[in-house]
């Protein structure tokens, strides 16, 4: 239903997921296989703390960063914050955790096999795509899901008006200098002028839709979202996965369980 | 089948007939009617400018004839008489009358321009190979010079608006409501949209309403007029070239920009004086965007030189997206530039020679008054009088002297009667009166010595025009400098002395001011 006409690359268009080589392998599968993909290994990992079982889950999942499609710049804004609370999470349980060195990288290590399919998945899906396969495969309520779709379109418009913000308080002799309170107090000042563009944005996109007819009864679909083979495999690997690496750390001796 | 019977009775023919009856609409919150008693008949296939005094409602009828508004709608007010579209009320025909409005980043709504389309026939129901036959159609009939996967966020204003008239005839409307939609583009763009508009209209059968400011340039395309008054009904009605020989003179009296009733402001020769502020080899590049499909940072301004003096209008001009407003914020001292400098000049240099952007805020805000493309922006406090009483408290002025000055500013820029209203709920033209007169408050002794505005004469009416050019044209013989970023051609005429155009990330002087500039950015 959709012509590609422009090579991968160009930012003027954005193409339809599923073609272009194996970088881009991850946006073939279906948004919403990729998304009970990541909660089933998320669940199923809540339960084991130890560092093995865990790290099993991250060495197999790890190696498909390299088939998300995500460029160095996502990546960094998304993978150091996780690094960090990885991290920092470990260190306190270093330093105050009865679990001792080992315990503490297993909370390292959980944390970051938890998170990791989760980013992979909201990285690898086109917004678009995310919605029209929530709305025709999980049957998710129109009206949010393309009332979200909609909103995103809006957070550059809303950065932008965030400096703008910024600069007019500057024109009106607003500065902060180095008082905390004063900051405090002009940050919710902008924060509350942010809120009033951003209602009136919101109202004026609202009142177009509506326009065109949202909401005057069902719709129909211009897009299909198609679940493969290969998504129904994608799902079905995760509880193998999960299996795999409970096997192997009780087999090493390492399993612990949370309520254990 | 619900849906399949709103698809087939969304497909065209001919246009719809449009019936008003005594019908009025208060909004929520409001002790006044915005139009009342409106009796108007349109015949299928009538072309129709609709045209009112700034704050008329001609907004909110073309929202009502869209079925928009009502009780539980998403526009809701107070009703009263009859409002048919081809016999049935409007609200239960939603979605079949197509609407064009003024803003295109607002009503947008998919990431890809073939999807953006589509979404109409969607909600309408329309079966899926029938629903691409249509945008690849309408793509083609407001020729859309890219793909259905262009991203909708890449396009400029003009094309935002072609698509946005691409994803209304898509789905087949009999009735066309276009509110003001040439209004938040540059002239380039206006000018396609009108060009597109013609063209359309040559080809369809559909009724249409049209609100447009600027009506000499659409006069052509309609054969009727109709002028309703605020807080009433219709005033005048008929075809365009008698409506404007009977009524031309009172409609011009009520603000309304008819052909040949231009305001005239006499104004004071410009003084002329030393140089002020001065941009030199100023780089900007865009800030780094959010999202996932974000563009990479690209250069707005390279190697820009400008320098703005004392008594002289300065005007930049130049497409959209150009840099008109950056440049602005750079003059202005509110904003960096990657390398180079803003730097005061003369008289200015005097209170601090630093690079503009280098000044603490408050020392800024008493030499330079900036105002806002968006009025709302810059409004800090809760009431009119707190906004004017802001800027000369902080300048350490007595609070009876205060009083006084703000008072008397009140009087001036007629904002009296609103003194205790919240900034935010003004109309249009009075935030935009508010918003100059912050910048002005700090007193006659400390009024800036440069006014910077952004677009200051979008959306007035020709006596808020008048009142703002003869403003500035004071402030200007008052040996202040004034620098605008605009697209009026008419106050270009007026009060721009020097004019620098911003165009493919540079700054080039203007050669010959009185020239009217093309659309193609030439001049003539």
């Amino acid at each position: 239903m959709r012509t590609t006409d422009r090579g991968r690359g160009d930012p003027m268009t954005l193409d339809a997921p599923g073609d272009g080589g194996a970088r881009y392998w991850l946006l073939g599968f279906n948004p919403a296989a990729k998304l009970i993909a990541a909660l089933v290994l998320a669940v199923g990992l809540v339960p084991a703390v130890d560092a093995v079982t865990g790290g099993v889950v991250l060495a197999a999942v790890l190696p498909l960063v390299l088939f998300s499609g995500a460029d160095r710049r996502t990546l960094l804004v998304l993978g150091v914050p996780f690094l960090f609370m990885g991290l920092s999470s470990g260190l306190v349980n270093l330093l105050y955790g009865e679990a001792g060195p080992l315990g503490a990288l297993g909370a390292a290590v959980r944390l970051l096999a938890i998170a990791l399919p989760g980013i992979l998945a909201a990285v690898s899906s086109d917004p678009t795509e995310t919605a029209d396969s929530l709305v025709q495969r999980l049957r998710i309520p129109e009206r949010p899901a393309m009332g979200v779709l909609a909103a995103l379109r809006l957070i550059p418009l809303l950065a932008g008006q965030w400096r703008t913000i910024t600069l007019a308080r500057r024109a009106r002799g607003l500065e902060a200098g180095h008082n905390p309170v004063a900051m405090t107090a002009l940050f919710f000042g902008r924060l509350f002028a942010l809120l009033v563009r951003s209602i009136r944005t919101g109202t004026l996109l609202a009142t177009a839709m509506d326009a065109r007819a949202f909401g005057t009864g069902p719709r129909s679909h211009a897009r299909t979202s198609r679940w493969r083979p290969a998504d129904t495999l994608l799902v079905a690997a995760c509880p193998v996965l999960l299996a795999a690496a409970y096997a192997v750390s009780a087999g090493l001796g390492t399993l612990t369980l949370l309520f254990g | 089948m619900a849906a399949t019977d709103r698809a087939a009775r969304a497909s065209g023919g001919p246009g719809a007939r449009v019936e008003l009856e005594g019908w009025g609409w208060k909004h929520s919150g409001r002790d006044e009617y915005a139009l009342r008693g409106v009796d108007l008949s349109v015949e299928p296939g009538e072309r129709v400018l609709l045209l009112g005094a700034s704050g008329a409602g001609k907004s909110t009828l073309l929202h009502s004839l869209a079925g928009l508004t009502g009780p539980d709608s998403a526009i809701s007010g107070e009703q009263e008489g009859v409002l048919l579209v081809d016999g049935e009320p409007a609200t239960r025909r939603r979605g079949r009358v197509g609407l064009v409005s003024q803003d295109p980043e607002t009503q947008l709504v998919m990431a890809r321009a073939g999807d953006d389309v589509a979404f109409g026939p969607e909600n309408l129901g329309v079966e899926r190979d029938e629903v691409w036959r249509r945008v690849d159609a309408a793509l083609g009939e407001v020729a859309f010079p890219y793909g259905r996967d262009h991203s909708t966020g890449a396009l400029s204003g003009g094309e935002k608006q072609r698509l946005v008239i691409a994803g209304t005839l898509a789905m087949r409307p009999r009735l066309l409501l276009l509110d003001e939609p040439t209004a938040n583009l540059d002239p380039a763009g206006a000018e396609l949209i009108r060009g597109v508009l013609a063209r359309l209209l040559a080809a369809t059968e559909a009724t249409l309403v049209l609100v447009e400011h600027r009506v000499a340039e659409v006069v052509d395309l309609v054969d009727r007029v109709v002028v309703v008054e605020p807080g009433g009904g219709v005033i005048a009605d008929g075809a365009p070239r008698a409506v404007f020989a009977e009524h031309g003179r009172a409609l011009a009296g009520q603000g309304v920009w008819v052909p040949g009733g231009e305001p005239d402001p006499g104004l004071a020769p410009a003084p002329g004086g030393p140089v002020l502020i001065e941009a030199v080899d100023c780089l900007v590049r865009t800030p780094p965007d959010l999202g996932m499909r974000a563009a990479p940072a690209r250069t707005v301004l390279s190697g820009v030189r400008a320098a703005v003096a004392a008594g002289t209008a300065t005007a930049l001009t130049g497409p959209n997206g150009a840099g008109k407003s950056t440049l602005l914020t750079l003059l202005a001292g509110l904003a960096r530039p990657r390398a180079g400098a803003v730097l005061p000049r003369g008289p200015l240099a005097e209170a601090d020679a630093r690079p503009l952007a280098r000044w603490p805020a408050r020392r800024l805000a008493r030499h330079i008054g900036t105002v806002f493309q968006h009025a709302e922006d810059q409004f800090v406090t809760a009431t009119v009088r707190d906004e004017l009483r802001f800027a000369p408290l902080r300048a350490g002025m007595g609070r009876a002297e205060t009083d006084a000055w703000v008072d008397e500013l009140l009087e001036r820029l007629r904002l009296a009667r609103l003194a205790d209203a919240h900034p935010f709920t003004l109309s249009g033209g009075e935030k935009r009166r508010l918003s100059v007169a912050t910048a002005l408050s700090s007193g006659p002794a400390h009024a800036p010595d440069a006014l910077v505005l952004d677009e200051p004469t979008f959306g007035q009416d020709t006596r808020t025009w008048a009142e703002l050019v003869e403003l500035l044209g004071d402030l200007r013989a008052q040996g202040r400098a004034i620098v605008m970023a605009t697209h009026d051609a008419l106050l270009l005429r007026h009060l721009a002395d020097t004019r620098l155009r911003v165009a493919d990330g540079r700054v080039t002087p203007v050669e010959r001011p009185d020239g009217v500039e093309r659309p193609d950015g030439g001049t003539r």
